[in-house]
């Protein structure tokens, strides 16, 4: 917009934006601060904002109670896993969809996205059997499958999305040059939607980070990724509000200072591909 | 070697029939030029030389081999899109050198046919750039690089020049038909400008609804356009058609005559009419007479200072011997 | 674009992600079926290799007749509901706020988009303790400051707790949709607009917000999908308790926690049925605005 904005009203403007902002995203500067108080510090009242005995001893207490990096490490493992997985099935699927749309293409990608309405809960029982039969249960492999599949949609529906921007004429060039259908995918089309695929990457792998219906039901001890973690400080035990928060700091950190870097993709991501 | 067959080939797009069947060949070397109005089937026609598009029935022959069923990559021809199509992720040096990559050619001949194709093409102070850094005609030239050096039995050019401004039109034209001076391979062009199709051309190939209506050298189809389709489109201005008594007076439906082929005068003609809109060239003057009872307008051709104004009475007397004459069906007599 | 070996290989490419949804789906969902026409307890000893009882469609009637079913229907569909009319609405006025001229764009963006990050359990456990808690909880001793009694949020306000926790997640999502759309708006028509003669209010009613609606549906769509199994919030919150028992979480405690499969899988078949009428509904929706 070519247009001057008086000082004064974008004054009002951040003021307002900044309250909000912050407003919003209070509960998870509450947290990270009551993660560095003492048990004592953190129920005081009223409460303390800034003024009081700064410690990380709660850290360590979290990471000897519970095994935190062993939870750290599955969660990587799983939504690593699942969305890399997942990619590398869905973007054959999506250069179909988009380049070669066929009558169906459109009812395939709707049946897709409706799977994704299954409500899990209605299929537990039997993915549960399954597990057990198979050895699955309490696995990453296990959860990585699952993750995967669950997040298939949403990866073919992101990508298909991105793909149908590209022109359909440069594929076709790749091929008048005497490109195979793997070259037109690996040298042209991967490259060329390269923002859109780290998008989709990112968005899954915070999705199956989040995801605990299954993470929940599925594991135990050995494969619990930091939902499973996070949810075994649910009973309360005493005075534990610094240390529920440091773990809820050490359970969304990672994932939370991957969505500041990467923010510009992330936004892009969160729409699903579905606005532009 | 670049001689293309087609035969009898049709393409139908589900129950519509945007190609019934059509003979056509192109010989070697030749510069052919597909014309005709935006829906006409020429870019299909295009897209079915290149393997884009599945025939529905009949043969393409590619010197002599059967292509029908050959895949794009293996056909040996290489294209020009509208769009230029560059790969907006690789440098201009590997948009270029993508094709001969492809064909598994080793790193020094890929390096030397480039650098080939770049000083044809004055592209070698932009090897390293982005085709996003690139102007139109440039982007157009990488284009054209990347289809050299790959030496195609054919090149295929799908309206190459339409994206580009009107000077720098002229200025690609040129370079165009020099290349195929210097290289001698065939080529086919595909474009709705039909002074495209008249400057570059060996043959043009005049196509409506899927049909070839004529195929010539453009001297030909200027001089004798087979109907009135070919008549209206070929020329520019275009020819004035005139219908009625004044047609009858020569035994015709519809005759025809060229702007450049009739005479002015401010004092006596054949036919009498109102000087209207005109246009100033410099070179050229075109007047649109009005009032003559023969046709809305007829445009007529003038030197370039000519002192006529709007509303002045004209008179207008047709060249002997320049009239083109058609009967009930459009069809040249 | 599209030649016979084209459409082959694309059929080709295809087949693995189509076999894999499809068996994802087919399997369970077969099994779940079966099991929702048998008398199946494990801790009784019931189990695959015995042989079950087929009871016909008595599971279906005690989900149904179950004194839990019709009030689970209503907490999910007030849940799903009160989630995207709040979300809707602050992420519209939010949206509309981000777009404005201001300084820190980025930052206020980043501290509005970070609740997105944060796990459902996690959101679930804090604002539950740090909150909600009617003797430590922020809001308790922000009551105390004004006088008021302490409100033990998740259990008297159970549902009203649940909502809010949920919007709080989802919100950075609807708002960016929302703010992407509303950056694509051309600027020219809302100067044309105000050429017109229209007020800020009217440009506002009549064209930014027709603009969004495409994007309001996208909101309305994805986050159905992933409301209508909101689970963890509920799990470390309430447990279901307080009034705040929805489908899933019926089903969950039926198969999981009585360990009863034929039940709760005559449950899940009827989540499904439910989930499909919410399904078929937003999907046209979507097929429509695909084509578009």
């Amino acid at each position: 917009m070519a247009r001057s904005v008086t000082t004064r009203r974008k004054i009002v403007y951040t003021v307002l934006a900044w309250g909000v902002g912050l407003l919003i995203f209070f509960p998870i500067l509450w947290t990270i601060l009551t993660s560095f108080k003492t048990e004592a510090d953190a129920i005081a009242a009223p409460p303390k904002f800034l003024f009081f005995h700064w410690t990380l001893e709660n850290y360590a207490v979290v990471q000897e109670r519970s095994d935190y990096m062993r939870h750290l490490w599955n969660s990587i493992v799983i939504a690593g896993g699942s969305t890399l997985l997942g990619t590398v099935v869905a973007v054959p699927a999506a250069w179909s969809m988009a380049f070669v749309p066929s009558r169906r293409t459109k009812d395939i990608l709707m049946w897709m996205l409706s799977t994704k309405m299954l409500p899990a809960v209605g299929v537990l029982y039997p993915i549960y059997l399954m597990f057990i039969q198979l050895g699955l249960l309490d696995t990453r492999t296990g959860l990585v499958i699952v993750m995967m599949l669950i997040n298939l949609p949403i990866i073919i529906w992101m990508l298909f999305t991105y793909f149908r921007e590209i022109p359909g004429e440069i594929l076709e060039a790749a091929r008048m040059d005497g490109a195979t259908l793997r070259a037109e995918i690996l040298y042209v089309l991967t490259p060329m939607a390269l923002p859109g695929i780290a998008s989709t990457i990112l968005l899954n792998v915070i999705l199956a980070w989040n995801e605990a219906f299954w993470t929940l039901n599925l594991t135990a001890a050995n494969a619990g990724p930091l939902t499973a973690f996070i949810a075994s400080y649910s009973s309360p035990e005493g005075l534990f509000f610094a240390k529920l928060s440091a773990a809820s700091v050490m359970a969304f950190a990672p994932i939370l200072v991957l969505g500041w870097f990467s923010q510009k993709q992330l936004v892009r991501g969160l729409t699903f591909g579905a606005v532009k | 070697m670049g001689r293309i067959t087609l035969d009898k080939v049709t393409k139908k797009f589900g129950e519509v029939e945007v190609i019934p069947p059509l003979d056509l060949t192109i010989e070697d070397g030749e510069f052919v030029v597909f014309v005709g109005p935006s829906g006409c089937g020429k870019s299909t026609l295009l897209r079915l030389i290149a393997g884009l598009e599945d025939v529905s029935s009949g043969h393409i022959q590619i010197d002599g081999r059967d292509a029908t069923e050959v895949p794009p990559a293996k056909r040996g021809l290489a294209m020009v899109f509208q769009s230029y199509a560059l790969y907006p992720h690789m440098s201009v040096r590997k948009n270029i050198a993508f094709p001969l990559r492809m064909a598994g050619l080793s790193k020094d001949e890929q390096d030397k046919r480039v650098s080939g194709a770049a000083e044809v093409l004055n592209l070698t102070a932009y090897l390293d750039r982005r085709p996003g850094q690139l102007s139109g005609g440039q982007r157009q030239r990488v284009a054209i690089g990347r289809a050299i050096v790959r030496e195609p039995a054919a090149f295929l050019f799908d309206e190459p020049l339409s994206n580009l401004d009107a000077a720098l039109r002229v200025g690609m034209r040129l370079e165009i038909s020099e290349l195929h001076k210097r290289l001698e391979t065939t080529m086919i062009y595909v474009t709705h400008d039909q002074v495209e199709a008249m400057t570059m051309a060996d043959k043009i190939v005049v196509l409506r609804a899927g049909n070839i209506e004529q195929v010539g050298s453009p001297l030909e189809l200027y001089q004798s356009p087979r109907n009135t389709f070919v008549a209206g489109f070929i020329g520019s201005p275009r020819m004035n058609l005139i219908e009625g008594a004044e047609a009858a007076k020569h035994d015709a439906t519809t005759i025809g005559i060229r702007p450049e082929h009739i005479a002015i005068s401010p004092t006596e003609g054949t036919w009498q009419g109102k000087v209207g809109v005109s246009e100033h060239l410099g070179s050229d003057t075109f007047f649109h007479v009005t009032g003559t009872g023969l046709a809305d307008a007829i445009t007529v051709r003038a030197g370039g200072e000519v002192s006529l104004r709007y509303g002045d009475t004209i008179y207008l007397t047709p060249e002997e011997g320049k009239l083109h004459r058609f009967d009930a069906k459009g069809l040249r007599i | 674009m599209a030649t016979q070996h084209s459409r082959a290989a694309a059929r080709l490419m295809m087949a693995p992600a189509v076999i894999l949804l499809l068996g994802w789906m087919l399997v369970p969902l077969i099994l779940t079926l079966y099991f929702s026409f048998k008398r199946y307890l494990p801790l009784r000893g019931d189990s695959l290799g015995k042989g079950l009882d087929w009871v016909g469609f008595q599971n279906y009637a005690r989900f149904v007749t179950s004194s839990s079913f019709w009030p689970s229907i209503q907490v999910t569909l007030i849940i799903v509901g009160g989630v995207l009319v709040v979300t809707v609405l602050l992420g519209t006025l939010l949206a509309v706020l981000l777009d404005q001229p201001m300084w820190g764009t980025g930052i206020v963006r980043i501290l509005v988009i970070s609740p997105f990050f944060v796990m459902p359990t996690v959101s679930g456990l804090v604002w539950k303790n740090m909150f909600m808690d009617s003797t430590n909880g922020l809001f308790a001793h922000l009551w105390r400051a004004f006088g008021a009694a302490p409100v033990d949020w998740v259990s008297q306000q159970s549902l009203f707790s649940i909502i809010l926790i949920v919007s709080w997640e989802w919100l950075p999502f609807a708002t960016l949709i929302l703010l992407t759309a509303i950056q694509s708006l051309d600027s020219e028509q809302l100067e044309a607009a105000e050429m017109d003669g229209a007020p800020a209010l009217k440009r506002f009613w009549f064209i930014v917000i027709p603009h969004l609606s495409r994007a309001i549906t996208i909101v309305i769509l994805i986050q159905t999908i992933f409301l209508l199994s909101i689970f963890a919030e509920i799990y470390v919150t309430t447990a279901g308790a307080f009034g705040t028992k929805t489908l899933t979480y019926l089903i969950f405690q039926r198969v999981l926690e009585s360990q009863n499969v034929g039940l709760g899988s005559a449950g899940g078949v009827y989540a499904i049925i439910l989930a499909n009428i919410v399904a078929i509904f937003l999907m046209r929706i979507v097929g429509k605005n695909l084509d578009a």
